[in-house]
């Protein structure tokens, strides 16, 4: 099948030509970080995690956010998800792709990679969220591709698959939350401290990724000649609106311990974050930002004229997911890095190498998830 | 209806082998977890009564060896330049780098106020002059290290004497240690430690390079060992040693009951940084 992503329109290459000038302009940037070390992005000894892993854990979420195609299609026989579940499960590979790339890049050794391997180590998280997310792009690889090219060849999908698609379900729920063990389960991090992070991963997972997706969709509509369908658009619309609204739910819960206990611990980041802390208060303006749009969104989601109306949908779901980006994609690791356990402060200012290879995964990401969309919406095509 | 029924047990089924690969999964995890903290297991008498409240059915097996010190703070308030001169002794002999910056910034040992020392102890109507005195802080080679439990590598580990240590070579600079510790006692190599001068001379050994430790390469992270090499020739730590007779340092097995060490930590109060994190530091503090 993969011929069908080498046929396509001077749009679609050009498309493809400037994914790959910016992934070239990020491997040269990755070309001198290599070099150099680490010491080429902005990271020091007290924000030791920056924009890599950042980007990394928000990215698990897109991943797991694919899910809430499978599930409703699969399980609960949900017909209007039959064109796009496809997407989600395309756009979990392409998004695990993107954290591994994240990961490799973060690494200060990267040609040691495979001593996680040689050296297995369970009581490690790290190790766990190897696992998990090696096997959930497996399992989206091979429920994806099978079916798609059963599709291809106009028959039903083989029944071997099915034990691999369920499985993939629970996989879903697992790699967000082994992701937020690598966080939860350290000592000396209140703000990470919480037995609610997983949760709270898996809320915001599930808005973000689903948003990203109506998104893409949208753009598709427009430039793949591929409708979704305005079921699947208003069923999207309800799940992110209900994993939005959980999301805020559970902020507010952080909200309410640190304040209400008034622990030192316990407030020094949200209020690093949302007021600033000795004067530094460089994300105050981004969390702002971010809870107002995010807040808003929800709001506008939950009145059924604006999510029919495709242009307030599309506004909301844009608002939503850079309102959730912010907050997990940035807020979320620096938060727990930035004001450090001796009641210090050390500001983090990400490098233009930093940024530059950041911007790369991104392409790279958006390079592979066009890749299998032209696939899978060639064979959609063909069928209908 | 019998379709979605043979769906439900096929799940149903799955989800029972998931529940049992998640237990075993958890057993793993717990004794990962007694390795890290058990090696070199054997009876011992404990240092009980001194800084880690007790951890009610949680409490590990004592190490028989734990190697730990004692540093007495109005000691190296009396003698000025005293903790300098060790923070010297130990840059010298681990070849730590300087790179002048507190980005890129390397350190095994260093000296900090009461308050960012112990922000945890309180501060609320402290004494007069408190916060004036060098509080010297290091790794503190915890009997429960939450850093050995992250790596993914076993890249750092606890030795039969209970000292925490740091592979260089297998160590992937993940740094997943560095956001585990709770004293902020690692520091990873941003760049190369090994940049030359055109002459020869190492850029950033400010006192010149010891032959007698590796020096590092980049992308590796590295704290101090407590000196397993001066050890294993029966010297003290190169701190230790630079303290002399003023006996601001004292540095033992704190679970042999007959150490010097042990009797020091039985006839004064001490603190521990952050003993509430149940990490039981074997760095302990006269103050």
């Amino acid at each position: 099948m993969l011929e069908k992503a080498l046929v396509g329109s001077n749009k679609y290459w050009a498309w493809i030509f400037f994914l790959l000038g910016v992934i070239t302009i990020g491997g040269l940037f990755y070309l001198y970080q290599f070099n150099y070390g680490l010491g080429a992005t902005g990271m020091s000894r007290d924000v030791s995690w920056g924009i890599y892993i950042a980007q990394f854990t928000f990215m698990v979420g897109v991943a797991a956010g694919g899910v809430m195609l499978v599930l409703p299609y699969y399980i609960h026989d949900f017909k209007a998800f039959g064109k796009i579940t496809i997407l989600g499960e395309f756009m979990a590979i392409a998004a695990v792709a993107m954290c591994i790339m994240f990961i490799t890049a973060d690494l200060g050794q990267p040609m040691r990679i495979m001593n996680v391997l040689l050296h297995p180590t369970p009581h490690s998280m790290l190790f766990w969220d190897m696992i998990v997310l090696n096997g959930y792009l497996f399992l989206n690889a091979i429920c994806g591709w099978v079916i798609l090219n059963s599709h291809n060849k106009g028959v039903h999908y083989p029944h071997w698959v099915k034990p691999f698609i369920y499985l993939s379900i629970p996989w879903a729920f697992s790699i967000h939350t082994v992701t937020a063990f690598l966080y939860c389960g350290l000592p000396g991090r209140h703000f990470w401290l919480t037995a609610i992070l997983a949760p709270r991963f898996l809320a915001s997972a599930f808005a973000a990724g689903p948003s990203l997706l109506v998104l893409i969709a949208m753009v598709l509509k427009r430039v793949a000649n591929f409708d979704a369908g305005d079921k699947a658009f208003q069923k999207l619309g309800t799940i992110i609106t209900y994993a939005a609204l959980a999301n805020f739910f559970f902020l507010g819960l952080e909200f309410f311990v640190a304040y209400y206990s008034r622990i030192p611990g316990h407030m020094h980041t949200l209020d690093y974050l949302f007021w600033g802390l000795d004067g530094h208060n460089n994300l105050v303006l981004p969390m702002r930002f971010s809870l107002t749009i995010g807040l808003i969104a929800t709001t506008m989601l939950l009145f059924p004229q604006i999510k029919r109306n495709e242009g307030t949908f599309a506004l909301s779901c844009a608002m939503l997911f850079l309102s959730l980006w912010i907050d997990k994609g940035v807020g979320m690791v620096l938060g727990g890095f930035v004001p450090n356990p001796f009641d210090r402060v050390t500001e983090y200012y990400p490098t233009v190498i930093e940024i530059g290879i950041s911007l790369a995964v991104w392409a790279a990401g958006a390079l592979i998830l066009t890749i299998l969309y032209k696939i899978a919406i060639s064979v959609q095509a063909k069928e209908a | 209806m019998d379709v979605k029924r043979r769906n439900f047990l096929k799940i149903a089924g799955l989800s029972a082998v998931a529940g049992l690969g998640a237990s075993s999964a958890f057993t793993q995890l717990l004794k990962g977890n007694a390795l890290a903290s058990e090696e070199g297991a054997g009876g011992g008498e404990t240092a009980a009564g001194h800084g880690a409240p007790e951890q009610g059915g949680h409490q590990e097996a004592e190490t028989a060896f734990q190697y730990g010190m004692v540093i007495d703070i109005p000691k190296f308030a009396a003698n000025k330049g005293l903790a300098e001169k060790c923070i010297n002794a130990c840059h010298y002999e681990h070849n730590v780098p300087d790179y002048g910056n507190p980005k890129d910034e390397i350190k095994w040992i260093w000296v900090d106020d009461y308050e960012h020392s112990f922000p945890d102890a309180s501060q609320y109507k402290r004494n007069a002059g408190l916060n004036d005195l060098p509080v010297l802080l290091t790794c503190n080679h915890c009997a429960n290290p939450p850093c050995v439990r992250a790596c993914p590598t076993q890249a750092t580990f606890k030795n039969d004497k209970g000292v925490v240590i740091m592979d260089f070579h297998r160590c992937i600079g993940c740094r997943f240690c560095m956001a585990a510790c709770p004293y902020g006692a690692r520091s990873f190599n941003w760049r190369n430690p090994r940049e030359q001068y055109a002459n020869g001379n190492y850029k950033f050994f400010k006192h010149g390079l010891n032959p007698n430790y590796p020096t590092r390469m980049r992308g590796v992270v590295e704290k101090c060992n407590f000196c397993p090499e001066r050890l294993a020739v029966g010297k003290p730590p190169a701190c230790v040693e630079a303290t002399g007779d003023t006996k601001a340092m004292v540095f033992g097995n704190i679970n042999d009951p007959n150490s010097e060490i042990a009797k020091v930590l039985n006839a004064n109060f001490t603190i521990q940084r952050n003993s509430a994190a149940g990490t039981k530091p074997s760095v302990f503090y006269i103050i």
